[in-house]
């Protein structure tokens, strides 16, 4: 029982890890990206449009990490470039993401194609309790601990890493030291949207390989948030995942295995799992324990 | 900062309480114009969700395309993903404007905005989908979709090996309610050990929710799914793990080529050219139509192979006994989950009860959420 458990949370929470990772890459760079949910559903789109039209799911997830990284590009432009007000650029962004999936996606409601399948990592998946969760996945899946482990090994072990984080805490101090600020974070916004793409990708390519409109169903918002729990750390945004993905993956369970705990219950822990967070993140800022970028969200 | 997160929790109550709040977008269907004949219809359509749901709306559309070929009937509009409440108000209107004559409109939650527009133009007759309230130009609709409901029950009766069968439940509503109980007196009846466990996702369209649920009633023995939601996802999940799966809404094979046994399926071309073509004749009336398989506003979608022929013939015998009236899912005697019976032999559950339905029969493991 245990072992499914895991299974499922791992599989819920993979679509909203790439989410987090990506929006920590943005913030990272001192740019504060709403436009997650929006880059969720161009990348669930375009990743399933680009498959079905080649039968490759590779170039699938290449299309997803492409198309999200263009629709970055704006809000890159619109934030680093023009210095415009960030939290408006994000939050017309996931209204152009999820106008403009469900418009052109309209030709593709109903098509199907063969999405990721599992593949047994030799020995390590006969482990008991966590061999099936981590080591019977999806490709899509071994990339994202490879990414967790990618986007630490950047920030902390390398010198364009450690400029990123410095853009992040204070441009000024940053320009003087002749890093090119504008070029990094332009990058950091676009890349980071990319990884959100493969998220959205994650849910039309492998967890339900098909497109329906907005579909990713606000685990964009669920990303922004686990951004701040996760205290901009990578490892951490696994282990916040991981818990949402678990909660939602309980809550079901739960209610087949026929427990008496009500249902409403159940289905409003996510939420206030999420309200917690952000009341505990808000305390710890106040104590000046945060990991938070100084910078973050000015212009 | 503060604010930041202030806004951030905001947003994300928000979309916790609403999923699907797109922008209305309006869509002329290209179709040719007819040759003119005595009255014509000029067709206006509400839609609640987006047509590419693959569910709901679009065999709605599937039903507002079908009308088209009357040769009575211009070119109809439709309107998708309009909010319920005072922006519904504000999209009718315009439609009666720009001089529709027939107007559906498709959610329950338009009932009170259609009833408001109908008020002020007299002349134009209003259908809305699944609501209670009418007036002289307003009438209701909405199908028994509970009838081919309870014929998919009896193939998953007959079919079940483990005598679970999973239930991916959508919102506790009478109407969700309602098809899981004739869906079980329909597999009580041919196999009375099997039980039919009920998870609720709370969600229309949200694949990746639905799926986990799909699984987590496979987890627990069921090799047999149904639901009741928009998305295919379920499909996909019984597909995966080589188990059946009966859909709902429309014919969605395709999406699970193995396991697809049968799905009860919306059939609005039915209503839609039935009141077209009464308007055109000026013999409408008011009425509050709740049609079943014999008006063939609801069917049940073809069988598969899968389906074993004995219970084919067990399937057309009962479906022809429900057409004729012989057979009433919700006749008596009918148990609770308790075990109190509700009604006894020779009587049956009436409409009133049916469409206030919020208790579980005999055979249900789940609890309806209160």
């Amino acid at each position: 029982m245990v072992e499914i458990l895991l299974d499922a949370t791992v599989r819920a929470g993979t679509p909203i890890l790439f989410a987090t990772l990506g929006a920590i890459i943005n913030e990272r760079a001192g740019i504060i990206n709403l436009g997650i949910e929006g880059l969720m559903l161009i990348g669930a789109l375009s990743g399933f449009a680009a498959t079905l039209a080649s039968g490759s799911l590779l170039l699938g997830v290449f299309a997803a990490f492409a198309a999200a990284f263009a629709a970055g590009c704006i809000h890159a432009f619109i934030c680093v470039q023009l210095r415009g007000n960030q939290i408006v650029s994000g939050l017309a962004l996931t209204m152009f993401g999820i106008g403009v999936t469900a418009l052109f996606g309209r030709g593709v409601v109903g098509q199907t194609i063969d999405g990721f399948e599992r593949h047994a990592v030799p020995l390590l998946s006969q482990l008991p309790l966590v061999g099936k969760a981590f080591f019977q996945q999806d490709w899509l899946i071994y990339f994202s601990f490879l990414l967790v482990f990618k986007i630490w090994f950047f920030f902390y072990r390398t010198r364009w890493g450690l400029e990123l984080r410095t853009i992040g805490e204070n441009p000024a101090a940053a320009d003087a030291c002749g890093i090119q600020v504008n070029r990094y974070r332009f990058l950091a916004v676009a890349c980071g949207s990319g990884f959100v793409g493969i998220g959205g990708a994650y849910l039309s390519l492998a967890s339900t390989p098909m497109w329906i409109e907005n579909m990713s169903a606000g685990r964009g918002w669920i990303a922004v948030a686990l951004v701040i729990f996760a205290s901009w750390s990578s490892f951490r945004a696994l282990f916040g995942a991981y818990l949402f993905g678990g909660i939602t993956a309980m809550q079901l369970r739960f209610q087949a295995m026929g427990t008496s705990v009500s249902a409403h219950i159940l289905q409003m822990l996510p939420y206030v799992f999420t309200i917690i967070v952000l009341v505990i993140s808000t305390l710890r800022l106040q104590k000046g324990a945060s990991q938070q970028p100084g910078n973050l969200g000015q212009p | 900062m503060k604010k930041f997160l202030a806004l951030l929790a905001a947003a994300i109550l928000l979309t916790a309480c609403t999923s699907n709040d797109q922008k209305p977008t309006t869509t002329v269907a290209p179709t040719p114009a007819k040759a003119a004949v005595e009255k014509q219809i000029k067709a206006g359509f509400i839609y609640v969700g987006p047509v590419g749901d693959a569910g709901w709306t679009w065999a709605h559309d599937q039903g507002r395309i079908a009308m088209e070929k009357a040769d009575y009937v211009l070119p109809s509009t439709f309107i998708e993903s309009v909010p319920e409440g005072a922006e519904a108000t504000r999209v009718i209107t315009g439609l009666v404007k720009k001089g529709h004559n027939l107007i559906f409109t498709t959610s329950f939650g338009f009932m009170d905005a259609t009833l408001d527009v109908a008020a002020k133009y007299k002349d134009v007759v209003f259908m809305h989908c699944s609501g209670y309230k009418t007036a002289d130009n307003v009438g209701t609709y909405f199908g028994r979709m509970y009838e081919p409901r309870y014929l998919s029950g009896l193939i998953a009766g007959k079919m079940t090996k483990t005598d679970i069968i999973g239930y991916v439940a959508a919102f506790p509503i009478p109407e969700v309610i309602r098809g899981i109980n004739a869906f079980t007196l329909g597999v009580r009846s041919v196999n009375p050990k099997a039980k039919v466990k009920v998870v609720w996702t709370q969600t229309w369209f949200d694949p990746g929710v639905e799926r986990d649920a799909a699984d987590s009633l496979l987890d627990v023995g069921a090799d047999i799914l149904t639901m009741h939601q928009d998305a295919p996802a379920t499909l996909q999940a019984a597909e995966a793990r080589g188990a059946y799966v009966i859909g709902y809404n429309s014919d969605t094979r395709k999406f699970a080529p193995n396991a697809f046994l049968t799905a009860p399926v919306w059939n609005w071309a039915s209503v839609y050219t039935k009141t077209a073509e009464e308007v055109k004749n000026g013999t409408w009336k008011s009425q509050q139509i709740w049609w079943g398989m014999k008006q063939d506003l609801v069917r049940l979608a073809p069988l598969s192979d899968k389906v074993p022929a004995e219970v084919k013939a067990l399937v057309a015998e009962k479906q022809q006994a429900i057409i004729d009236g012989t057979l009433i899912p919700f006749a008596g005697p009918l148990k609770d989950q308790t075990g109190r019976e509700i009604i006894g032999a020779g009587a049956a559950l009436n409409d009133g009860a049916l469409l206030g339905m919020n208790w579980f029969v005999e055979g249900v493991q789940g609890t309806i959420p209160k």
